[in-house]
């Protein structure tokens, strides 16, 4: 990218660092990036709270085994773990406003990232109750306590404390296709820098843009690994 | 009701954009032929790695393992196709999205990889080197086949969330499934094509997340 600003002799290095982290660029950009990270970070919190609520709450219905709502329930969550998030993006962003459902870009990457999270969130939290003994149930059943009383304050309990770190690996994971919204130009960390690239003509918002996530994600990621130690300590 | 269905599943649409989809699905194939052994693999060597007796090579490749994964795979992507250009590298779209799946594949295997390592136990190894067997044959022969059944319903699940981060190719123009749908789409001003596009990855995924879930539960 050679232009008029760009002193004729340069180092390799210099030059790098004009591309790459462009003290100019970076201050221009700074105040964008950081809103996107304010973007990103709400449709994080709002994705984690709805999706794992959602599949919480279809885990436990699931439990009363009533076969007509138990098919529409693995129906669900088999369609949203195999379909790739983002052609659901895509048909919601596209295809709703042409009869007459207009979502804007935020809502659709919420809707379409909290359902992928309860899909799965939904497996794991059955996973998690199916892995309780019946002998449990029985107990729990035999000192009067009704079916859902059982479930909520005998089972539950245990059964979530083993779905915590395949849990938190997912939500990660998924937390993270919240960079999906750039292609529908939400206007999140990774919308911003790239509507900053092209203006700017210079790789640093991207630069910006990934350091941006590996502050948000890299705690997380450290966290989800020290959690599975720690259940594997646990269960030796 | 009819507005639905003529704009969703209108079957005409879709059998016109049919020729377009089957092209992004051999591009698909091929991306995943590419990307997912080059993931199986790399990721072995990474898990190999951070397992090291050697701290400083360990603790660089777990550095890399916790970097790749704390990027969303589109970022890198991203960085990959119009970040590197300014620095003189121009990857093609099929290029940039094999760079960036194997960054990302190597560290997500190799994390799968290396917790099933961590799971044989030590008297395993120990077996193997007292019957004369090297470090490199016991780790090949004893260690790792038995680490690869411990978390085969993991490397199934990854590879399943590895053939969905294809579509991600979309993206920088790589003609593959999604890409074809959505030019498709934006033709015809319809979203069928895009649901038969959502119809084929189902077909080719629902069996694998059928058979993680049994699995799963079954090791659970």
């Amino acid at each position: 990218m050679e232009d008029e600003t760009t002193p004729p002799m340069m180092t390799p290095l210099e030059r790098f660092i004009d591309t790459f982290f462009n003290e100019a660029v970076i201050e221009r950009y700074l105040p964008a990036i950081l809103k996107g990270f304010v973007v990103t970070l709400e449709l994080a919190i709002l994705v984690v709270i709805t999706g794992t609520l959602l599949g919480l709450i279809l885990a436990c219905v699931r439990s009363y085994r009533m076969l007509p709502v138990n098919l529409i329930i693995i129906t669900f969550a088999d369609i949203f773990r195999a379909l790739p998030p983002l052609v659901l993006i895509l048909l919601a962003y596209f295809g709703l406003p042409n009869v007459g459902v207009s979502l804007s870009a935020f809502v659709v990457i919420w809707l379409v990232l909290a359902l992928t999270l309860a899909a799965f969130a939904e497996e794991i939290f059955w996973a998690g109750i199916l892995s309780i003994d019946k002998g449990q149930w029985q107990a729990a059943r035999s000192t009067g306590l009704s079916y859902t009383s059982a479930l909520i304050y005998v089972v539950l309990p245990q059964a979530v404390r083993l779905t915590v770190p395949p849990l938190t690996n997912r939500a990660i994971a998924i937390t993270m296709s919240t960079a999906l919204g750039m292609v529908i130009g939400l206007a999140d960390i990774l919308g911003a820098a790239t509507t900053a690239q092209s203006f700017s003509g210079n790789a640093s918002p991207l630069m910006m843009a990934a350091i941006a996530y590996v502050i948000m994600f890299l705690p997380l990621v450290i966290a989800a690994r020290w959690l599975e130690t720690r259940f594997r300590w646990k269960r030796a | 009701m009819d507005a639905l269905r003529q704009q969703f599943f209108n079957f005409e649409i879709m059998g016109l954009s049919w020729p377009m989809l089957i092209d992004g699905l051999w591009m698909t194939a091929l991306l995943c032929l590419i990307v997912i052994p080059l993931g199986l693999l790399s990721g072995v060597a990474a898990a190999l790695l951070s397992i090291s007796k050697n701290p400083i090579v360990r603790w660089t490749t777990m550095a890399y393992v916790d970097f790749f994964r704390a990027i969303p795979p589109l970022v890198l992507l991203i960085f990959v196709y119009s970040g590197l250009p300014f620095a003189g590298i121009r990857p093609s779209p099929f290029e940039a999205v094999a760079i960036a799946f194997l960054l990302n594949n190597s560290a997500y295997y190799g994390e799968i990889y290396r917790a099933g390592i961590l799971s044989i136990g030590a008297g395993q190894e120990e077996a193997a080197r007292s019957t004369g067997l090297t470090a490199a044959q016991t780790m090949l022969y004893v260690t790792l086949p038995q680490a690869v059944r411990n978390v085969l319903p993991d490397l199934i699940s990854n590879t399943v969330e590895v053939v969905k981060l294809t579509a991600l190719a979309s993206v920088v123009s790589l003609p593959e499934l999604l890409y074809q749908a959505d030019m498709a789409r934006s033709v015809t001003f319809n979203a069928s094509p895009i649901v038969a596009a959502a119809a084929i990855y189902l077909v080719i995924l629902w069996p694998m997340v059928r058979l993680v879930s049994r699995m799963e539960r079954r090791l659970g």
